[in-house]
Parts: C-alpha cells; sequence; structure tokens
C-alpha cells in the first residue's frame, strides 16, 4: 500500500473513533458541558489533561527544538513539566474543592468582584486564542504533508472535526475524545523513538540509548554528539548558550504558565472529588513525562542522524559532505514543502551545513572553500522527518502523521471549550444576561464554541506575522495574572479584591508591555532584542516571571493597605482548604 | 462549641498541609533550578553512566523526581485528611 493511501486509512481511522466518542457522550446540561457533569475518573482525567496539555509544539516542535538548541532546550522540559507538581500542589485540589465551573468563577467569587472576574476572562481568552492558532497551524502542517491536500482543505477538515466534538459533546465529548487521542499520540510518539534508538545504540529504550554508546565507535552518543556538532563550529549539545538568569527566568515562567493555563486547569474540575483532583494531576504528569523524557533522546538521536546524512566524512575532508544530487528521498520530500531548503554557495555541489556565524570556525571554513551555511532546516519537521530519516516502514510515518493531528485536535479543543465557557457562563450568565435559563446558557455556550472553531480556523489559515513571537506571552500572561490571583485566593486570606485587581493589571501590562518593546505583537519592536538591552539580562520569554513577583508584591501590599476581604470570603477560603 | 473545634481542626490541618507543601517543593525547587540551572555546571563534572549528571538532572532527571513528589503528595496528604478527620466520605 503506498504511504498516502495508508495515511489516509490511519487518519480516518482515528478520526471516525472520535466522532463516535463525540456521539457516545452528547452534553445534557451546562455542568457536562463545562465540567463533564464532574464524574470523569482520575485515571481518564489524567490522559485527557495529558493530551489536552500535549499541543502541537510538545509533539511536533519541541524534540526539534531541543536537537538545535541541546542543553537550552531543558527549559521546556523542566518547565512544562514541573508546572504540574505546582498545579497538583497548590491549585487543583483547591479548585476542585471550590466546586464551580470556570476559573474566572473562582476568580470573582474568591474577590467577591465582578472586575476581577473580567479582568481574569480577559486574560485567559488572550492566552487561548494565542494558543489556538499555533495549533491550525500543526494541523495545516501535518495535512499538507502528509495527505497532500492544501492548507486550506486540511484546516477546513479539521475545524469540522473538533466542531463536531466541541460543540456537541462539550466538556464531556472532548475529555473522552481527549483520552483517545492520548492514546494515540503516545504510541505515535514511541514507537519511532524505539527503533531509532535501536538503529543508533543497540538499545531500544530511548531513555538509556540517551545514555549509550553509538553502536560501532564505542563513544556515548551525547560525547560523540558534542564532538560532531563542536567540530562544524556549533555549540556544544550539553552545554548551553543562554545566560544562567535567563534559563532561570524562561524555566519559572513556562512553569508558572502551566499552572496558571486556564484549559488545563479547568481539567480539575471535572474529578469527582478533592483526592480524585490530587491523584489526576500525578497521573496526567504520568502520562505526561512519557513523552518528556523521551522527546530529548528523540532530540539527540535525530541531530546525529542529521549531521551524520549530510557530513558523511571528516570535517575537511574533500568528499565528506554529501553530494546533493546523492541526497536521500526524505530530502527531497521535504524539499517540496519548502520547511527544509539547500542553496549551493560555493557552487560545489556538495551540502555543506555548519555555523556559519561562529567567527572563530570562519577562518577554518574559508580556507575549505566554504562560503556560508547551504542548508536551512525548520525545526517544526524534526519529528515528522524523523521516521523517513531512519528509513522506518509506511505505517510509522502514517502514525506519526495520525499523532500530529490527535496531539494539535485534542489542545485545540480544549482551549475552545474554555473560551466558549468563559463567554456564555463568565460574560453573558454571570455579568450580562444573568437571568437566561440553563438550556438558554447551554446554547449560548455551543454558539460560543462555534464562533471560536471559526476564529480558531481563520487564524489556521491567516497567521498573524506575531503568533509564534507570542507564546512567551500566553505563558508569561498566565504566570503574571492568572496564576498569583488563584494562589493568593487560596493561600494568604487577607488579600482582597483591591489587591487582586491592581496585582494582576501590573503583571499583566508589565509581561506585555516588556515583551511589545523587544518583539512585534501589535507595534514594531522599540528596543532591539538582544541580551545586552535586555532588563537584568532576561529575555522576553522570561519576563513573566518578573512580571508575577511584581503581581505578588503588589498584590500583597494594596490588600495591607485596604480592608480586609468581607467575613463571608474569609469562610470561603477557609473552607476550599479542607477537603469535607 | 462545635463550630470552635471544627475550626481549630481545620488550623490544624493548614499547618500540617503547608509543612508538607514546604518540603515537597524545596526538593522540586533543588532538582529543577538547584541541579538543572545553578549548578549544572560543577554537576557537569560528575558522569552519570553516558551522561553529564546536570544535564541528566536538567533533561530526565528532575521530571523523574517531580512524578516522585506528587506521588508523596497525594499519599502524605490521605494520611493528613484521616488524620485530622477531613477525609471525603
Amino acid at each position: 500500500m503506498s504511504l498516502e493511501t495508508l495515511t489516509y486509512l490511519v487518519v480516518g481511522l482515528t478520526f471516525a473513533v472520535y466522532i463516535g466518542i463525540a456521539i457516545w457522550s452528547k452534553a445534557r446540561s451546562t455542568g457536562d458541558f463545562y465540567v463533564a457533569g464532574k464524574g470523569v475518573p482520575a485515571i481518564a482525567n489524567g490522559m485527557a489533561t495529558a493530551a489536552d496539555w500535549m499541543s502541537a509544539a510538545s509533539f511536533i516542535s519541541m524534540a526539534g527544538i531541543i536537537a538545535f538548541a541541546g542543553y537550552d532546550g531543558s527549559v521546556y522540559l523542566m518547565g512544562w513539566t514541573g508546572g504540574y507538581v505546582l498545579l497538583a500542589l497548590l491549585l487543583a485540589p483547591y479548585l476542585r474543592k471550590f466546586g464551580k465551573f470556570t476559573v474566572p468563577d473562582f476568580i470573582g467569587e474568591r474577590y467577591a468582584s465582578q472586575g476581577a472576574r473580567v479582568v481574569a476572562v480577559f486574560c485567559l481568552i488572550a492566552i487561548s486564542f494565542t494558543y489556538v492558532a499555533g495549533q491550525m497551524r500543526g494541523v495545516g502542517i501535518v495535512f499538507s504533508r502528509f495527505l497532500q491536500v492544501n492548507i486550506e482543505t486540511g484546516l477546513l477538515i479539521g475545524m469540522g472535526i473538533v466542531f463536531f466534538y466541541a460543540v456537541l459533546g462539550g466538556m464531556k465529548g472532548i475529555t473522552y475524545t481527549q483520552v483517545a487521542q492520548y492514546c494515540v499520540l503516545i504510541f505515535a510518539y514511541t514507537v519511532p523513538a524505539v527503533f531509532i534508538s535501536f538503529q543508533v545504540t543497540g538499545n531500544p529504550i530511548p531513555h538509556f540509548a540517551f545514555g549509550s554508546e553509538v553502536a560501532g565507535t564505542g563513544v556515548n552518543l551525547l560525547d560523540r554528539l558534542d564532538q560532531v556538532v563542536t567540530d562544524l563550529g556549533f555549540n556544544a549539545y550539553t552545554s548551553g548558550s543562554k545566560s544562567t538568569i535567563d534559563v532561570f527566568c524562561i524555566t519559572a515562567a513556562l512553569m508558572l504558565g502551566t499552572a496558571g493555563l486556564p484549559h488545563v486547569i479547568v481539567r480539575f474540575f471535572t474529578v469527582p472529588r478533592v483526592r480524585d483532583a490530587r491523584k489526576s494531576a500525578g497521573w496526567a504528569l504520568l502520562f505526561i513525562a512519557l513523552l518528556y523524557t523521551t522527546a530529548p533522546a528523540v532530540g539527540a538521536l535525530s541531530r546525529l542522524n542529521l549531521t551524520n546524512t549530510i557530513q558523511t566524512g571528516a570535517v575537511g575532508s574533500p568528499d565528506g559532505n554529501l553530494r546533493y544530487d546523492d541526497r536521500p528521498e526524505w530530502f527531497r520530500t521535504w524539499e517540496q514543502t519548502g520547511l527544509l531548503t539547500f542553496e549551493d554557495r560555493n557552487g560545489d555541489g556538495r551540502i555543506q551545513y555548519y555555523n556559519d556565524g561562529n567567527p572563530d570556525f570562519a577562518q577554518r571554513a574559508e580556507v575549505l572553500g566554504w562560503a556560508g551555511n547551504e542548508l536551512t532546516v525548520d525545526r517544526d519537521i524534526m519529528v515528522l522527518a524523523n521516521p523517513e530519516i531512519a528509513g522506518l516502514p509506511n505505517w510509522v510515518i502514517a502514525l506519526v502523521a495520525a499523532g500530529g493531528i490527535a496531539a494539535a485536535l485534542s489542545t485545540a479543543a480544549g482551549l475552545l471549550l474554555v473560551i466558549s465557557a468563559a463567554i456564555s457562563h463568565d460574560l453573558l450568565k454571570s455579568v450580562f444576561m444573568p437571568g437566561i435559563s440553563e438550556g438558554q446558557e447551554l446554547m449560548a455556550g455551543r454558539i460560543s464554541a462555534a464562533f471560536a472553531v471559526m476564529v480558531a480556523g481563520y487564524l489556521g489559515y491567516n497567521p498573524p506575522g506575531f503568533v509564534a513571537q507570542v507564546v512567551a506571552f500566553a505563558f508569561g500572561l498566565a504566570a503574571a495574572s492568572l496564576f498569583p490571583a488563584i494562589f493568593l485566593g487560596i493561600f494568604v486570606k487577607r488579600v482582597n479584591r483591591q489587591g487582586a485587581v491592581a496585582g494582576m493589571l501590573v503583571g499583566l501590562f508589565f509581561t506585555y508591555g516588556y515583551i511589545e518593546a523587544y518583539k512585534k505583537v501589535f507595534f514594531p519592536p522599540l528596543i532591539e532584542n538582544t541580551a545586552e538591552h535586555w532588563f537584568l539580562g532576561i529575555s522576553p520569554e522570561g519576563i513573566g516571571f518578573v512580571g508575577m513577583m511584581l503581581n505578588f508584591a503588589v498584590a500583597l501590599t494594596v490588600s495591607r493597605l485596604t480592608p480586609e476581604p468581607p467575613v463571608e470570603v474569609q469562610r470561603l477560603v477557609e473552607e476550599i482548604r479542607v477537603p469535607n | 462549641m462545635m463550630m470552635e473545634s471544627r475550626s481549630r481542626q481545620q488550623a490544624a490541618y493548614w499547618r500540617d498541609t503547608l509543612r508538607l507543601l514546604g518540603v515537597l517543593l524545596a526538593v522540586w525547587f533543588t532538582v529543577s533550578f538547584g541541579f538543572g540551572v545553578l549548578l549544572v555546571e560543577p554537576l557537569n563534572r560528575l558522569p552519570l553512566g553516558g551522561f553529564k549528571l546536570g544535564f541528566w538532572f536538567a533533561q530526565q532527571g528532575s521530571i523523574f523526581v517531580f512524578l516522585i513528589l506528587i506521588g508523596v503528595y497525594v499519599v502524605r496528604m490521605g494520611a493528613l485528611d484521616r488524620k485530622h478527620g477531613v477525609e471525603e466520605d
């Protein structure tokens, strides 16, 4: 069977499963629609949370980023898992005890303020739309490469599927489709990783292969990689190029941002009891860790494979570089997508792939007659191209395509649901139209979900230039606005409405302002985005951590200077701290 | 009287909870920000199998420890719930 037929078959089969689940788990009440009737078992919720969380970025991009960034890529690994410790210990059980539907619900009631609720809704929508645009781009990439359809058709199919199960099934439909999507994506991720680990090191378990000897060389994988890449003028794989303070702040911003992301938090509203919320965070991290501890091994192995494919002999030997005419099949297919490009700068018909930005290597390159790096590889193709680079059978490639789509769709659906709940529940029912019946609210929820799907589709088709830039913004914003408001709401009884609102606004505007100054979000950047211009050497990716500290400082100070919260609120805080 | 004993019970439970959280978060900070970021260079001089130790903590070890932390948390909180008589039915 050809690759294309196989891919259609595998992807079609998974779609049929998702639709079947949606029909089986149709939402009948607002409770079903927002929080799946609070009846999801801890382990199923853990799996759903894992699929919800692991997006196209985790599945498609992360290993590729690590492959090219080496140690610097650790910020994503620690940041996107360490956040679950905070979520499990500091937020999930207490929010479950609170027992309402949304994150703005909590902030609105804890601070007895519709203003606080509206600020929370605003943060939530900004974070979630930023994210969803990225997912839709992921769906587009996978469709256009593997199903040979254009991006628009791919997007429409993806939107259609999400529309069907998110609008019909609400949280209940999404939860059980996410369980299925988790199974597809983790299988699709691990199978090629096992094959490649075995090929390169003889050890099939990626975590061990990562620390094993490269077969036939007697040298450990990481030492070998350090050697191979430094020979070409790149940074050693195991040591980073970012400053320590920046790595620290980025990791912290990603961790705290993860713990503050509304589509993740809301998953913990769906379990029956407080102790299920605790357990379920543990299950979620276990399911996430299966992929996240495999990813760095995949990154290292694919960097080595890629470099060895291009640099076939010793650096500087006359036939040490791959002849362009001899390039492998996968190279040709990815060239067609424009995500892999070759330009023969020195006209020798061979591919030179090296770090032409390294002044120490420039002289060497000149002696060798190299006129600059000739190969550009988009980081997003590493995971998708991996099975092809390793020459794995077609069914593995088809599986990876289905996995990438599952990862993108599951996250998109979770995001669309929090957006629709924020509109129908927090804006309409709680603020503007408190008189609507449950049936009307459910209908409003479905309409806003449908509307959100369309906006997401538009953003995927017509990605605003800033999508890639503002991922930092989404995490920074969550870390600097929502996380402190929720955390203080549980742990510091004295924090009141004035403190929380002032804190959120300061965190929000400081973080946004800093990112806007260096990167194009809405306006052209004001200051050059390089380390010597950053505040204390902290990049825009890490500034959410500083924003969070400011939020804490402002919220605590303002609360001290203003009256303490009303007695009912203080009693509410005491009640959410205990499980019964 | 009932009210008072409930609030005393809650306060004792909360003190124990905070103590547990403090210990777990100290470990959380040490393995990630400590071993994986601040101390990565000195630790990289020590080998762990085919890894440099600091690099291993940053890309593998910290995640394993995070998992253990949540496991310990679930068990210890269950015990605290029972000790203070606040478990769910």
